[in-house]
């Protein structure tokens, strides 16, 4: 006898029957942060349900990576979150160093934590600018893009580019500091505290603001650890985990700084604790900068580090990267990457940035794989808007700071 | 042919009257957007338009006549009728409610004597046409922001009212330029002082009722993308935008006339008889644009409580302490 099936007949006015209000919110929408894609069900206001969609920014750079030596899969690291692009220069840099065993120069590690912090900062600002806007005070955002643009610049002389900057090398940095920029980034890390101030004093004692931020998206720190946070999302709920003081890289082991951490995982402590993770930041430029007058005239690359060997002009065009070393070394005599797989992670300004690497001694990697905070978060989207408004949501995005290009790969 | 002409010419002179009045306004409407965005560009510490003529000053022409020439779509399923009427009801009844303001003492369009009455029986009515348009667009973002401006218009609206009542009460009069007029008779000049809660509540209440920052909520870009007007394009959404710069300036010119004592001031001046009344309406319209640059935006239940909770049993307090008042003394 053939099972029997129930067929569920739709019963328009009762209530487990009705369909519900579904709202489709992205990939194009102005607050969604780049392409991401909720599916939210709602119940008037309430979110009933929410569906995280990712992938529409999927450039495979992963798979890219297999098929370009690891100087050349360098810049495909700027493109994974394109805000903080020297911090993920860094993390790829460092995974390939302990691959090779490479150590880098002090000036070099120096030189590698100010570009990070001011990645730092940087997404710190650009975060704020959009929490502030999609909670509607438009007046922040623009005043923290003024300040950006004053670090983009400063980027723009250390190594030519504003936003991919590209600016880590294996084995070191690509090019030292010149006195004017140290001289402009004392100027900034003079003047920048003040300007947070300025930002607090707009938001911080707002009424709405307050009503907006406080009590959202609340996160107790098991919780938190649960649902695989990291970075200040994780450090808002109370969780004092940061790589940079439990696994020091860098200069991060020389330089004295603090951890922030929230004490009720709402998002408002999560905005303050970035906030003061952007004190903290220029206080490690600070501090680094002070250093690099130690260091004056050392290398900024290490010994022996693989490096791009760029054909000649007129051969340009026909030049293909070695076949056995894999890829274009300066001089015969430098060692391919040899065998074996490396995880390194860095504290990224988004959370917890990890590069796993696959080296079968191709010189070309068999496997890259990231671990990007950002998908992680996404995937905790869901748990942390139910129960709250249409309006909170944006909040929650904007909280846990999400880039998709990080997400997608 | 002379009784015909005495029988049409007060008609045509109203006409006339009402066209001035009409060109004045879209004028006044049109600049309120530039001075918005000057006002606002100048406190976020860049320029505004300043392409468009000198300094800019031609942008809301140009702002026009692009939107004139814009594709106009209608969205396929949407309510075709309403779609098409719904900007106009914004529009008109905000623009229908300058009748009634007494812009001078012997300028006032419709001298009626439920001037107050018909000013918020207008902007109630003009919510229709966010309600109409944001069920029309057969969109779910428009329609979660024609519900939001129903449930904002009904609770505001109720502030609103009873926040005028003291004034009603204090003049005696529901005829606005008897209000300006017995303003000027009291002894404080304005009502805004022994009216202070009041004038307070009609001012969140007039931000709210024309769905401005931190009330923003119909049309919450970041949440809702344009709320109810997002699937309207071309010189329709142009009239949205312009209902909502005529709720701006009519709401403004209510709140002269009821709280700052219209166009009486210290002194007069000589040949500009509209001087104090456009001063006190630019000085409010600044407000509003102040507000915009400066706060974030309420959350909708957050606002129904700050509604329901707070001003309403303010404005009920007022009326009460003010009928108090005027029995005793």
């Amino acid at each position: 006898m053939a099972p029997t099936v129930e067929i569920h007949s739709r019963q328009i006015g009762h209530p487990e029957w009705e369909e519900p209000f579904v709202v489709n919110m992205g990939p194009q929408h102005p607050s969604t942060h780049g392409v991401l894609r909720l599916f939210l069900e709602l119940d008037g206001e309430t979110i009933v349900g929410c569906d995280p969609r990712i992938g529409y920014l999927h450039r495979g750079l992963e798979k890219l990576s297999e098929n370009l030596t690891y100087s050349q899969a360098l810049v495909l690291t700027d493109r994974l979150d394109y805000i903080s692009s020297a911090a993920n220069n860094t993390g790829y840099c460092l995974a390939v160093e302990k691959l090779m065993g490479l150590s880098v120069p002090r000036r070099a590690r120096l030189l590698r934590t100010i570009v990070c912090e001011m990645a730092r900062i940087s997404s710190h600002l650009l975060w704020l600018a959009t929490h502030a806007l999609d909670i509607g005070a438009m007046t922040v955002f623009l005043y923290c893009f003024r300040d950006r643009e004053w670090l983009l610049d400063i980027y723009e002389k250390i190594c030519g580019a504003r936003l991919t900057v590209s600016y880590t090398r294996i084995g070191g940095v690509r090019l030292d500091f010149t006195s004017e920029i140290v001289e402009e980034l004392y100027r900034f890390t003079e003047e920048f505290p003040s300007r947070i101030t300025d930002y607090e004093t707009l938001i911080d004692v707002n009424r709405i603001w307050l009503k907006r931020t406080k009590g959202i998206a609340v996160v107790p720190p098991e919780k938190a650890l649960n649902l695989g946070l990291t970075g200040p999302s994780l450090r808002g709920s109370g969780v004092p985990y940061d790589v940079r003081k439990f696994r020091p890289y860098d200069a991060y082991d020389e330089v004295e700084f603090e951890v922030p951490v929230g004490q009720n995982g709402d998002t408002y402590d999560r905005y303050r604790v970035r906030m003061e993770e952007m004190r903290q930041a220029n206080r490690i430029i600070r501090q680094c900068l002070d250093k690099l007058s130690e260091t004056e005239g050392e290398p900024v690359v290490a010994e022996g580090a693989p490096d791009l060997l760029m054909p000649e002009k007129k051969k340009a065009p026909q030049a293909v990267p070695h076949p056995k070393k894999g890829f274009l070394v300066k001089g015969a005599e430098v060692p391919v990457v040899p065998e074996g797989e490396v995880y390194v992670s860095i504290e990224a300004p988004k959370g917890e940035l990890g590069y796993y690497i696959v080296s079968d001694g191709s010189g070309k990697p068999w496997r890259v794989r990231v671990r990007a905070p950002s998908f992680v978060h996404i995937s905790a989207i869901p748990e942390m808007v139910k129960g709250h408004m249409v309006a909170d949501i944006i909040a929650v995005i904007g909280t846990l700071d999400v880039v998709l290009g990080e997400c997608d790969r | 042919m002379e009784g015909i002409l005495k029988a049409v010419l007060p008609g045509l002179i109203l006409v006339g009257e009402a066209l001035v009045l009409l060109v004045v306004a879209l004028l006044h409407v049109a600049y309120t957007t530039y001075a918005e965005r000057k006002v606002i560009g100048r406190m976020q510490q860049r320029l505004g338009p300043n392409r468009v003529g000198p300094r800019g000053l031609l942008q809301p022409i140009a702002d026009v006549l692009k939107l004139l020439t814009k594709e106009d779509i209608v969205p396929l399923g949407a309510e075709k009728g309403l779609f098409y009427l719904a900007p106009f009801i914004s529009l008109v009844a905000g623009a229908t409610s300058l009748a009634v303001i007494p812009v001078w003492e012997k300028f006032v369009l419709a001298n009626v004597n439920v001037g107050l009455l018909v000013v918020l029986a207008l902007s109630s009515l003009s919510s229709y046409g966010v309600i109409l348009s944001g069920w029309a667009s057969n969109s779910r973002y428009a329609f979660l922001g024609g519900l939001r401006a129903s449930a904002q218009v009904v609770s505001y609206e109720v502030a609103m009212a009873l926040s005028l009542v003291g004034v009603i009460l204090l003049a005696g009069s529901m005829n606005l330029a008897e209000i300006v007029k017995a303003q000027a008779a009291s002894p404080f000049k304005v009502y805004a002082i022994p009216q202070i809660v009041g004038f307070f509540v009609f001012m969140v209440s007039a931000i709210a009722e024309t769905n401005r920052v931190p009330f923003d909520l119909p049309e919450a870009e970041t949440e809702l993308v344009a709320g109810y007007f997002v699937e309207y394009s071309g010189i329709r959404f142009g009239l949205f935008y312009l209902a909502e710069y005529f709720g701006m300036v009519v709401m403004s010119a209510v709140a002269v006339t009821c709280f700052l004592g219209g166009w009486s001031g210290p002194f007069e001046v000589p040949g500009l008889p509209f001087f104090w009344f456009l001063l006190k309406l630019y000085a409010l319209l600044f407000l509003y644009i102040w507000v915009r640059a400066t706060l974030p935006r309420y959350r909708y239940d957050q606002l129904m409580g700050l509604g329901w909770k707070i001003l309403i049993p303010l404005s009920l307090l007022n009326i009460l302490i003010t009928g108090l008042i005027k029995l005793w003394v």
